[in-house]
C-alpha cells in the first residue's frame, strides 16, 4: 500500500485532469478560471510524463514536460493579454459576450 | 526513481491529497483571488510529487515558472480588472450537472485505460535516453537537452519570444500625454512655413511678424497675506 508505483501517479493525474475539465464546464462565464483549469490540465499531463519517465528510467519524458511548461507559460501570457484588452473594450470577461465579436 | 520506502509513500499520499483538494478549490472557489492562491499551493504540492518521483530539476522549474511567473500573472490580472464576480457565477448550478456528467465519463474512460493497460516487456530496450546512474538529474537533463534536443530547445525559446511580443503588442496602449516624435507631423509642417524677406536692420516689430503671446495662464487666486498673523497660521497648512 505504501509502495508508490506508476499507477498511483496516473490516478492522481487522471483526477487532476478531470477536475480541470470540470472547472471549464463549471465556470463557463469566467475566462480567468477557465485559463486556470487549463493550467491544471497541463499540470496533470506533466505529472503523467514525469511518472512514466521515472518508472521507465527514460529522461525523454522530463524533457518533454519542460517543453509543455514552456508552452503553458506562453499560453497563459497570451490568454491573459487577450482577457485584459477584451475587458478594456467591453468591460466584461463573460465568454458568452465574446460571440458578439463575430461579423 | 520512485523509492520504496514508507516515508515516501506517506509523503506521496499527503501531497497528492492536498493537490487534489487545491484543484477542487480552484474550480469551485467563490472568489477568483482565492482560486489563484489555491493554484499556487497546488503547484507547490505538484513540485513535491515531482521530487518524490526523482525529477528534481523539473520540480524547481515548476516552482520558479508556475509559482513565480504564471500564478503571479494571474493574480495581477484578477486584481487589475474590475470585474463583478458575483454576476459571473450566475449559471453555476446550471452548468454543474453537465460538467459532472462529462467529467465522470472522462474519468471512467481513464480508469478503464488504466485498468487494462500494461507496460510492454520491450519498453526497457526502447528507451531513447536512459537515465544515467552516475550524474545528477539536472546534469543528465542538460546533457540530453543541449545535444539531441537543441533545436526543440531553440524552438521553445522562439515560442516564448513570440508570446512576449504578442503580449506587449496586445496590451500596449499609447498614452495621450506621450511626447513621442511624430515624424509625419514634422514633414507636413513644412508647407505651412512662409518665408519672409527681412531688410537688414529691421526689427520684428517693424515687420509685423511678432509672435503672438501665449495665452495667459489663469493666475492662482491671490491668497490674502494679511499682516495679521492669525490668518496665516489658520490657513497656511491647508493652502501651501
Amino acid at each position: 500500500m505504501l509502495t508508490i508505483g506508476l499507477s498511483h501517479y496516473l490516478t492522481v493525474g487522471a483526477i487532476l485532469f478531470v477536475l480541470g475539465i470540470f472547472g471549464i464546464f463549471l465556470n463557463r462565464k469566467n475566462i480567468i478560471v477557465i485559463l486556470m483549469s487549463i493550467e491544471l490540465i497541463l499540470l496533470s499531463v506533466n505529472l503523467n510524463l514525469v511518472a512514466f519517465s521515472s518508472t521507465l528510467g527514460d529522461l525523454t519524458g522530463q524533457i518533454f514536460a519542460m517543453f509543455i511548461l514552456t508552452v503553458a507559460a506562453a499560453e497563459a501570457a497570451i490568454g491573459l493579454a487577450v482577457v485584459v484588452i477584451y475587458f478594456r473594450n467591453r468591460g466584461s470577461i463573460e465568454v458568452e459576450d465574446v460571440s458578439t465579436l463575430k461579423g | 526513481m520512485i523509492t520504496d520506502s514508507a516515508i515516501a509513500g506517506l509523503a506521496f499520499y499527503a501531497f497528492s491529497a492536498v493537490l487534489i483538494a487545491c484543484a477542487v478549490m480552484v474550480v469551485t472557489s467563490r472568489n477568483p483571488v482565492h482560486s489563484v492562491l489555491f493554484l499556487i499551493l497546488g503547484f507547490f504540492n505538484a513540485a513535491a510529487l515531482f521530487l518524490i518521483a526523482g525529477a528534481e530539476f523539473l520540480a524547481m522549474i515548476l516552482v520558479i515558472v508556475y509559482v513565480g511567473a504564471v500564478a503571479v500573472l494571474f493574480l495581477f490580472v484578477v486584481m487589475m480588472l474590475d470585474i463583478d464576480f458575483a454576476r459571473l457565477r450566475e449559471g453555476f448550478q446550471r452548468y454543474a450537472p453537465i460538467g459532472a456528467v462529462i467529467g465522470g465519463i472522462l474519468f471512467l474512460e481513464l480508469v478503464f485505460v488504466l485498468a487494462t493497460w500494461q507496460s510492454s516487456g520491450e519498453a526497457g530496450g526502447l528507451r531513447l535516453n536512459p537515465t544515467p546512474s552516475t550524474v545528477s538529474n539536472t546534469r543528465a537533463i542538460g546533457q540530453v537537452l543541449y545535444t539531441d534536443y537543441v533545436f526543440l530547445f531553440q524552438g521553445a525559446g522562439l515560442i516564448l519570444l513570440v508570446a512576449m511580443m504578442g503580449a506587449i503588442v496586445l496590451t500596449h496602449r499609447d498614452r495621450a500625454r506621450s511626447r513621442r516624435q511624430d515624424i509625419q507631423a514634422q514633414i507636413h509642417r513644412r508647407t505651412q512655413i512662409e518665408m519672409a524677406d527681412v531688410p537688414v536692420g529691421a526689427s520684428i516689430g517693424q515687420m509685423g511678424i511678432l509672435r503672438p503671446l501665449p495665452p495667459e495662464e489663469p493666475k492662482p487666486k491671490a491668497v490674502a497675506h494679511g499682516h495679521g498673523a492669525h490668518d496665516d497660521h489658520g490657513h497656511g497648512g491647508g493652502h501651501h
